[in-house]
């Protein structure tokens, strides 16, 4: 990310020398440097202690101490066995990869024809699609509810497919739209009097270069669905149907909490999800404001 | 820099002078039905799961309907007047208006000075940015139900670090009461809500020319003058469009205050959406009520947004 820093001097400087030449550590450039390295800590403190207690043995949950004694690898493993998390975290699969491929499917066409295209109903169909995002699904859960409670759709995965899908359609449609309008289209036009199909340019030509813009709805869907609760908890009542978000909140109403399986299987669903967001982190934003931040 | 809907074909795509690229003469069968294929299983997929549910909930705020899902004939308004006659429903809503007012403040002016901070060039910038993207990125459940076995009353580390600390004599319920679960679980909203908030400023940050700076330096302005009159007023429409997204967020929230305390004890924590999920145990009719008020709320604030984000406006 190309900034504008305040810092004295910065802008004479050439605008983006990735490693910096000569590291003049100034009081200032120290303070700050430790109080980020100290925040970052602090929000990455509760996920460091959840992998804690991950790794606790059982008879050491109820110790107070800030780490055990005895590192208990064998949780990762345990809980799957231990519950049925392991069928939730099946469910959860389904629902995210089955939503993601769905909304790419159903937003790549639309944001194609809305971004080369005048029609009448275009401003109408975007303003659709972001008002649609910015309706969450809490607001509307009894409608939900009974909506699929009618269609005898509850405990379905293709309900939670349907739904994840609908409520992640806008994010999508609006990056793609923006990416696809940057990309000119004579380069389509190129490839249509060589030959190309309309659709084969629009394969072969535009979408390769709307790559990120792709790969930023893909797991921008995929995570939210991932992450996706108050559907699936209203959705679906039996407990082998439920997605791994609901199946870890069932783990709190049992008598006794088992903290270390509920964190193992935490930390399973946590991990790989910030590690996809650091690959969009910095397209997310112009997607969840609709572009009024770029 | 502040922004309208993807720009359409005409003005962007073809140079000033080009022809709107109306569909080619040569119309192919697809072309002869216009967007229609294109985008109609965009709308289906919304009519579906999104138009429905609204039509559903606000028929069913109108409907006797047994627990076990039966309708039971016309409930008129009774609904309605039930549930504004809860004892619960007034402390309910001014508690949902607390807990959004203070959340998106605190969230807010946290962020700016976060945004300010990592805007700064500092070793490690890229890794400290990353660890701040951790809580937008996990699951909010899965963070609430960390922070709710952090504040556990005989093992939690928040408990243990106190009494470390000497802050607190004796581990403490935090949950149990209200007084401190309330605070407790506006800290975690605002936890969670802090990496969205601050990367969309920090993008605002980035739409500010370096040569205002340079400006304000050469005119003698101090750091702080140059914050207050050249950043904060050139930060004002990400800020506007960070406050409105949060509002939505925030009143929407759910899995923060349903894994920590489940509204209770009674209803003593819960927020509007908490409430109508609870009511939705007893008398689904009167959970309906509570949702088209709520979906109401949640109309009026995007209908703030579409104003501050200026998406109609287009170059």
């Amino acid at each position: 990310m190309a900034t504008a820093t305040a810092t004295r001097g910065s802008t004479a400087r050439t605008p983006k020398p990735r490693p910096p030449k000569k590291r003049s550590f100034k009081p200032r450039t120290l303070v700050i440097t430790a109080v980020a390295w100290l925040l970052a800590a602090l929000f990455l403190a509760p996920y460091l202690e959840m992998v804690v207690t991950a790794l606790r043995p059982k008879n050491e949950l109820r110790d107070r101490t800030y780490l055990p004694q005895n590192f208990e690898w064998s949780n990762f493993i345990e809980v799957w066995k231990e519950s049925e998390l392991g069928q939730n975290l099946q469910v959860t699969l389904l629902v995210a990869g089955g939503a993601t491929l769905l909304v790419l499917l159903v937003s790549l066409p639309a944001a194609y024809y809305t971004a080369r295209m005048r029609f009448r109903g275009r401003k109408l169909f975007l303003l659709l699609v972001l008002v649609t995002q910015m309706f969450q699904p809490t607001a509307l859960l009894v409608g939900l509810y009974r909506e699929f409670h009618q269609l005898g759709m509850l405990n379905s995965v293709w309900t939670l497919i349907f739904t994840n899908a609908a409520f992640n359609l806008a994010f999508a449609v609006w990056i793609l739209t923006a990416y696809i309008s940057s990309i000119p289209p004579e380069l389509e036009e190129a490839a249509m009097v060589d030959g190309a199909s309309r659709f084969g340019a629009m394969v072969k030509v535009t979408l390769p270069l709307a790559l990120p813009g792709v790969v930023t709805a893909v797991i921008f869907t995929f995570i939210t669905s991932w992450n996706e609760f108050v559907m699936g908890l209203t959705l679906t009542t039996e407990p082998d149907k439920q997605p791994l978000t609901v199946g870890i909140n069932n783990f709190i109403g049992a008598y006794t909490v088992e903290w270390n399986y509920l964190f193992a299987a935490s930390v399973v669903a946590i991990v790989p999800v910030i590690v996809l967001f650091a690959f969009i982190e910095r397209h997310v934003v112009s997607g969840l404001t609709a572009g009024s931040v770029k | 820099m502040s922004l309208k809907a993807p720009p359409s074909p005409a003005e962007s795509g073809r140079g000033r002078g080009g022809r709107a690229p109306r569909p080619r003469s040569r119309r192919s069968g697809i072309a002869r039905l216009g967007p229609l294929p294109w985008i109609a299983p965009v709308i289906l997929l919304i009519l579906v799961v999104v138009i429905w549910p609204i039509f559903e909930l606000v028929r069913t705020s109108f409907l006797n309907i047994s627990i076990a899902g039966i309708v039971r004939g016309s409930a008129g308004t009774d609904k309605y007047k039930k549930l504004f006659e809860e004892s619960d429903f007034g402390s309910v809503l001014v508690w949902t208006v607390i807990w959004t007012v203070v959340v998106v403040s605190v969230t807010m002016l946290l962020s700016l000075a976060l945004a300010q901070l990592f805007n700064q060039r500092f070793p490690g910038r890229r890794i400290t940015r990353w660890a701040l993207i951790a809580p937008w990125a996990a699951s909010v459940l899965m963070t609430a139900i960390g922070f709710k076995w952090m504040l556990n009353r005989t093992a939690g580390v928040l408990n243990t670090l106190m009494l470390d600390l000497g802050i607190i004599d004796n581990s403490r319920d935090w949950l149990g009461s209200s007084s401190t679960a309330w605070p407790w679980m506006m800290a975690v909203a605002v936890f969670v809500s802090l990496p969205f908030t601050t990367y969309t400023l920090l993008a605002g940050l980035q739409t500010i020319p370096s040569d205002v700076y340079e400006a304000a330096r050469l005119d003698g302005s101090g750091p702080w003058q140059t914050y207050r009159h050249v950043t904060l007023p050139m930060l004002r429409p990400a800020f506007l469009v960070g406050v409105v997204i949060n509002l939505i967020n925030v009143f929407n929230s759910f899995p923060i205050i349903w894994a920590m305390t489940q509204g209770g004890p009674g209803y003593d924590t819960s927020t509007t959406m908490v409430f109508m999920y609870k009511l939705k145990e007893t008398d689904i009719g009167e959970s309906a009520a509570m949702s088209v008020v709520n979906f109401a709320m949640v109309v009026v604030l995007v209908l703030i947004f579409l104003k501050v984000s200026r998406w109609n406006e287009e170059d």
